[in-house]
């Protein structure tokens, strides 16, 4: 099946090309960085996470949304969700990837890696964040190839695939949940310091990884004789409607929790994330970003007419995508270590080859969705001619 | 065979590739390195034995390190009693090297020897390199 | 009342699990308090008002000391400053009680360092278990061990974690021959000089102070030095309500 990777357009080995190159230019920063250390980063001691861990966080969530198309099609057999489960399924594949190589490059000793394994800690969540994660790519890889199988050859997938999936559905809900929990158990950050993340995790992911499916397949349908799903990629938007909506009331209630209390552990974040404090306000615009871009996807989803049209979907798929990126890729993790345990605000930017490694990893996810979805559509055309 | 010739060539290559540090050491000669015991702790030492016999220490030092580090480390236990009964502290740096001042024609020779690059020393500090 | 088969083994059956798990719980729970060193919890108090006052006057003794004896690397600026045990105004080790305090207070200087506490969120974070806690209640790093995740630092809510974001060797003037430095990738913290402790000495800090204003000792002991001054003075601990039962006092 592999060999369908190796046959397309120019345009597509342009496409894989570039790709490289981003792959390549990433691995070099990389390269840097294990020489000199994390210093390359904007970390410091204060905001000791950045940029890479929150791509992690972000990445789960659409590693999880799988489970958007997976569970209407499989527990409710609803059919306009069966020609694009496959693209879900391999998006959590490459999504996962992702964050794997994140946590990876965040280690100051990625030599010792396997140290998480040899000296397993069921008490450290980090310990479970790793088994989820690895579990949940191994359980899309087996799926994803062996549905992709049964279609070529025109039968349907073994039962025991069926029980795979049925285990998938739950496991996706995991891996978002155990990640929220890296965060929402440590006593002495506010900003994380709630019950309601696990749930905000999840209704933000549902809302980001329908909408990056459905640009997805609409570059799909453009370079393929393939016309996916159509009707799919309606349900899709309401429940991505819902997920957003649902996404931006949990942000309002932890807005109340803490302005209401008024307990400063509470509310100095989002100080600082949307109007600064003690003069900084580093990511204030980008979080005026995120205001703006949600309440322009979210009025672009509710109105019927603009939901159904292909443009303005696309639009609102965009704002949706870019808004739930900052908000969880950026403002979420960076902001949680801001005022820092003895009260003092210490700024975090990341640094250019910091930039440049996150591009890189991005870049590899691509490549190897590129690489799935080709097989899938190759798959799909087979059949259909 | 489908496309016989080009397996061929592969996997000649391969096997070419995968043998390589054979055909660069191929008729050259490297001698077993003399160790050097020389120092002044050694010099002073009546009777002039490690913390367990010499063929334990040549076979064994990076289990009984291990060792050490474990006890030192996690389970708090400094003192470590050889088999002759003395009891030592179960330290790389203020033990051992106390004797083995001289890193660079002890440790290093025979390391260098096999091949091997323990990473000790990215903490340890051993006297020789002491102005960091 | 009539017993039949089902019942009887029902009934047998639930006996025996009392019985079989009850010992097995008595022995637990006795362990708890028994222990193995359960009779040794150390602790440390710092004398405010007093440490300030000589603070004031110039002292760094125990700061200087502890960073020479652990070669702590000095220099590498705020962003990625290595420190075990240092100085910091009064609102920010305390800054829950900021604004009760008249201004000079606010901003004396108090010393902070890893409170060890009896609950460490660091250790219960930690994926490898590089960090852990002693049988005496120290919580100590294995080097060897850390996959530098910096888990331990967004869990440690005193900031009292280091990460060697570079090698800090460059960065120690003199070092100590017989104490190990550590290497890039690693965080690092005050380890209550364990390696003292284990040879019946008190921590650094503790022993060069010069002037008498940190005290030192075990805290299941009623008539040690620690518990007796903890008995006569007020105290506080750095954000006791997190429930890290911090083991580092400051008398008032």
């Amino acid at each position: 099946m592999l060999d369908k990777a190796f046959k397309g357009s120019p345009k597509y080995w342009a496409w894989i090309i570039t790709l490289l190159c981003l792959i390549g230019i990433g691995f070099g920063c990389y390269l840097m960085q294990l020489n000199e250390g994390l210093g390359i980063t904007g970390l410091s001691r204060d905001v000791s996470w950045g940029l890479y861990i929150a791509q992690l966080t972000f990445l789960v969530g659409i590693a999880a949304s799988a489970v958007t198309v997976v569970l209407p099609y499989y527990l409710h057999n609803n059919k306009s969700f069966g020609p694009i489960t496959i693209f879900g399924e391999f998006l959590a594949i490459a999504a996962v990837l992702m964050c794997l190589l994140f946590v990876i490059v965040d280690l100051g000793k990625p030599a010792r890696l396997f140290n998480v394994v040899f000296h397993p800690t069921p008490n450290s969540i980090l310990f479970w964040d790793m088994v989820v994660l690895n579990g949940y790519l191994l359980l899309n890889l087996i799926i994803g190839w062996n549905v992709l199988e049964a279609e070529r050859g025109g039968v349907k997938p073994a039962p025991w695939v069926k029980t795979l999936i049925y285990i998938s559905i739950p496991w996706a809900i995991s891996i978002h949940t155990v990640t929220a929990f890296l965060y929402a158990g440590l006593p002495g950050r506010g900003y994380w310091l709630t019950a309601l993340m696990g749930a905000r995790f999840l209704a933000s992911a549902f809302a980001s990884g329908p909408a990056l499916l459905i640009l997805l397949i609409f570059i799909i349908r453009k370079y393929s004789r393939d016309d996916v799903g159509k009707e799919g990629v309606q349900k899709l938007a309401v429940i991505m409607t819902y997920a957003l909506a649902i996404s931006l009331f949990f942000i309002g209630l932890e807005f109340f929790t803490a302005f209401y209390s008024q307990v400063p552990g509470h509310m100095e974040s989002l100080m600082y994330l949307f109007g600064g404090l003690d003069g900084y306000h580093g990511l204030v615009p980008f979080m005026w970003a995120f205001a703006v871009l949600a309440v322009l996807a979210l009025v672009l989803l509710l109105n019927p007419a603009t939901r159904n049209q292909e443009s303005t979907l696309k639009l609102a798929c965009g704002a949706t995508f870019l808004a739930m990126f900052l908000e969880k890729g950026l403002g979420l993790v960076i902001a949680g270590f801001i005022p820092n345990p003895m009260g003092v605000v210490s700024e975090y930017f990341p640094t250019v080859p910091e930039v440049l490694i996150t591009v890189g990893i991005w870049a590899l996810g691509f490549l190897v969705l590129t690489v799935l979805y080709k097989l899938a559509v190759g798959v799909k055309e087979e059949v259909e001619f | 065979m489908y496309n016989g010739s080009k397996v061929l060539v592969g996997l000649g290559l391969f096997f070419l590739i995968v043998t390589v540090p054979f055909w660069l050491g191929f008729g050259t000669e490297e001698l077993a390195p003399e160790l050097d015991l020389d120092t002044p702790a050694i010099a002073q030492l009546a009777d002039k034995k490690c913390i367990e016999p010499t063929g334990v220490m040549r076979e064994e030092h990076m289990q009984l390190l291990e060792q050490w580090r474990d006890q030192a480390v996690r389970m708090g236990n400094r003192y470590y009693e050889a088999s002759d009964g003395t009891v030592y502290q179960a330290s790389l740096q203020n033990t051992c090297l106390d004797c083995h001042s001289n890193k660079s024609d002890f440790c290093d020779r025979c390391h260098d020897y096999g091949k091997v690059s323990p990473d000790c020393w990215t903490c340890h500090l051993d006297p020789e390199g002491m102005e960091l | 009342m009539r017993i039949n088969r089902r019942k009887f083994l029902k009934a047998g059956g639930a006996a025996t699990l009392v019985m079989g798990v009850l010992p097995v719980a008595q022995a637990l729970a006795e362990k708890r308090q028994s222990g193995e060193a359960a009779d040794v919890k150390w602790g440390l108090a710092v004398d405010l008002r007093a440490c300030w006052e000589h603070q004031q006057a110039g002292c760094r003794e125990c700061m200087d000391a502890c960073h020479y004896e652990h070669n702590v690397p000095v220099g590498q600026g705020s962003k990625e400053e290595i420190k075990w045990i240092w100085s910091a105004p009064f609102k920010e080790v305390f800054p829950e009680l900021e604004g009760v305090w008249e201004e000079d207070l606010a901003n004396s200087a108090a010393l902070a360092l890893c409170n060890h506490c009896d609950n460490p969120p660091c250790v219960r974070v930690c994926p490898t278990k590089a960090t852990f806690q002693t049988k005496t209640g120290i919580t100590v790093m294995d080097y060897h061990r850390c996959i530098g995740c910096r888990y331990c630092m967004a869990g440690c809510p005193y900031g009292a974690r280091s990460f060697n974001f570079r090698d800090p060797r460059p960065f120690i003037d003199k070092a100590n021959p017989s104490y190990p430095t550590r290497e890039k990738g690693v965080v690092e913290k005050c380890n209550l000089c364990a390696e003292r402790l284990a040879d019946g000495l008190k921590p650094l800090c503790v022993d060069v102070c010069p002037h008498g204003v940190l005290y030192f000792g075990n805290l299941k002991d009623p008539q040690s030095e620690i518990s007796r001054v903890l008995k006569d003075r007020f105290s506080l601990q750095r954000k006791a309500e997190l429930g890290t039962r911090p083991k580092v006092y400051y008398l008032l």
